[in-house]
């Protein structure tokens, strides 16, 4: 390969990605670039120079707390989403191809309604009259109903249901590519059925679960329906602060500021799971 | 000296293995078909047969992988149908070798030990070991992917060794390898097995891969053995016309008996030439027999000799040592004949006008199929 040709190759390519790089120029770059500086305003004109947002930001306990329970919810949802996905990508690669089809439709059907609808339905099952506490009540597994709605647990298994394709879908894609030999042979060599897993196919799946997490984590932090319609007015995460200061409060350089943090939050969230996937590459 | 192999572990035994009537279906599709196959201890047996035959099924019955619809697999006198696969004893080397792309070979290797919970200590020294057997030693810290595919084999081999298995199965352990590598691997493998007195099983659709390695090979079809028999015994004296077809090239000639005693027959061929067979099957006069014969135990001449075939020499092709020739009947029946060539030997060395039988030639008799 000469220099001459990859010089060329490049500058077609450079070419080739103008069109998209210019709009993102436009329409993302330059609208960060002006949220940045709005962070540093003294109002919503753009005007003066002022640390005031982020000092009184990051110097009330309750606005460090939101950051930390935006992040938390990301991590729980990422913890539920994984616990329940590896069953079900199990089940998916030992399935023959007639369930797998219906394990991917079921797997999918969450992607095909729209959030809003897909989240006053779980309104419907977890609320105290709902469809979950009524089955609870009837088992006697419970005396009075349980407070689902307007907690952590509630939103973490409503998002857990929306954001599960997004788990599973590059888990399953990289678990189909496990050759079915390497688990009859650490079977052959006297592993157990969980020795397998832990040895084998979870290492081996890293990379998809790297993958799903990622999207799960970003999905989830900043997942303003879900949040703010289950979690209601009790749970206050990033996004839904951001929406009250930018379109309740009009104090649009503070809503700036939560902006960038969650923004960064979700970035740092984000290159932490891709160090995980050069780690375990490496491992 | 590094390149002496190792003698023989003291704690090794060979274990002899049954299958009893094993039958096993995929829904309704029979795929093993009252298999029945005791395969002595330190023997390696091939189950040689084409794609379907139920070769693969009966091995994967054999490791705890499936579970057979009937019959029972004992090995040492012991029926092991309840045991999973971890508790079996039982190694394995696969085709694609299924080493684990995230370990390096020395984990691989120690896979199945730690598995049994073995020491430390334990498993570096049996790794060195099983490195040392199969003249791997600095290899130990190289991932799969590093290793060329006769090195990843022998490390798949070391793995299935290392535990000391009672029984190795070889699931067409050489497809995957260069024509030049497969010879020396199958004397590896060999040897091994020799060396650590395994009762092995090679499942394969090639037959040199069998007739090399193998004490005994069954040919399979159908999910059914239709004969069990060494390597010389299987080429030379084939039972059914298909175990005939399927080793080895044979040609086929259509033919009548015209009389018959005491095992010996004068077959009337469709070309009108008269063969005397010997066979050990029964035949009356008249009855429609396919009378095969291999390339190599037949001659073209230049004249009519006695059973001798009119032909027209259309081809030959120098193989090696070996000239090929296609020829024809006048009825327009295809068929081969091998010679030996010397050396300087043009391609097409006469104009031959007929075929006759060497004079080592053993015809072989089969009822003519039903069409």
């Amino acid at each position: 390969m000469s220099g001459a040709a990859t010089g060329e190759t490049a500058g077609v390519e450079w070419r080739l990605a103008a069109p998209l790089g210019l709009t993102y120029l436009a329409f993302f770059a330059a609208p960060l670039l002006i949220l940045l500086v709005m962070s540093f305003s003294v109002d919503d004109n753009l005007g003066g120079f002022s640390l005031a947002a982020w000092a009184k930001f990051w110097g009330d306990p309750f606005y460090r707390g939101v950051v930390w329970d935006t992040l938390r919810l990301g991590l729980v949802t990422v913890a539920m989403t994984t616990l329940f996905a590896y069953p079900i990508a199990l089940l998916f690669i030992a399935s023959g191809p007639g369930l797998q089809r219906l394990l991917l439709f079921i797997v999918l059907l969450p992607l095909l309604t729209s959030v809003v609808i897909r989240t006053f339905a779980w309104i419907a099952i977890l609320s105290r009259e709902g469809v979950l506490n009524q089955a609870l009540l009837a088992l006697g597994l419970t005396t009075a109903p349980l407070n689902l709605l307007q907690t952590e647990l509630g939103l973490v298994i409503a998002l857990m249901q929306i954001e599960m394709p997004l788990m599973l879908l590059p888990l399953i894609t990289v678990m189909r590519q496990i050759d079915p030999s390497l688990s009859d042979a650490s079977r052959a060599l006297g592993g157990s059925k969980w020795r397998t897993f832990r040895k084998v196919i979870l290492p081996l799946s890293l990379p998809g679960w790297i993958a799903g997490a990622t999207l799960v984590f970003a999905s989830a932090t900043t997942a303003f329906i879900s949040q703010t319609v289950i979690g209601g007015a009790r749970l206050v995460y990033l996004p839904t602060l951001i929406w009250q200061q930018a379109m309740v409060v009009y104090n649009w350089p503070f809503a700036a500021v939560a902006s960038v943090t969650l923004l960064v939050a979700v970035l740092a969230g984000v290159s932490l799971f891709a160090m995980l996937g050069r780690f375990a590459r490496t491992a | 000296m590094s390149l002496q192999a190792p003698a023989i572990p003291p704690d090794i035994q060979s274990q002899p293995l049954t299958l009893d009537a094993i039958s096993h279906s995929y829904g309704d599709a029979l795929a093993v078909n009252e298999v029945t196959l005791e395969v002595r201890a330190g023997e390696l047996i091939a189950l040689l047969g084409p794609s379907g035959c139920g070769k693969s099924t009966l091995l994967r019955i054999v490791a705890g992988f499936i579970n057979q619809t009937s019959g029972r697999v004992v090995i040492a006198d012991r029926v092991v149908d309840a045991l999973p696969p971890n508790r079996r004893e039982v190694g394995i080397v696969f085709q694609s070798y299924a080493l684990f792309p995230h370990m390096t070979v020395a984990e691989n290797i120690a896979y199945g030990l730690e598995a049994r919970g073995e020491s430390k200590t334990t498993c570096r020294e049996r790794v060195k070991e099983m490195l040392a057997t199969v003249r791997m030693e600095g290899f130990a810290d190289r991932k799969p992917r590093q290793l060329s595919g006769g090195q990843q084999q022998r490390v798949a081999l070391a793995r299935a060794l290392a535990v000391r298995p009672r029984i190795l199965l070889l699931d067409e352990p050489f497809a995957a390898l260069d024509k030049n590598l497969r010879l020396d691997m199958q004397i590896e493998i060999k040897r091994l097995q020799r060396q650590f007195g395994l009762t092995a099983i090679l499942v394969t659709h090639d037959q040199d891969e069998a007739m090399s390695i193998a004490d005994r090979i069954a040919v399979m079809s159908k999910g059914r053995i239709e004969q069990l028999g060494s390597p010389v015994e299987i080429y030379d004296q084939p039972e059914t016309l298909f175990v005939n077809d399927f080793i080895g090239s044979s040609n086929r000639f259509a033919g009548v008996i015209e009389s018959a005693g005491e095992g010996a027959y004068s077959v009337r061929l469709a070309s009108g030439a008269l063969w005397q067979v010997t066979s050990r099957k029964p035949f009356a006069p008249g009855d429609r027999v396919v009378a095969t014969i291999r390339p190599e135990q037949l001659v073209l001449t230049d004249e009519a000799t006695a059973g001798s075939i009119p032909v027209t020499l259309k081809l030959s092709l120098p193989i090696g040592g070996e000239l090929i020739h296609d020829v024809e009947t006048r009825s327009g029946e295809a068929f081969k004949v091998a010679a030996g060539r010397r050396p300087g030997e043009p391609a097409s060395p006469m104009a031959a006008t007929h075929c006759a039988l060497a004079p080592h030639a053993r015809p072989i008799l089969f009822p003519q199929p039903a069409a």
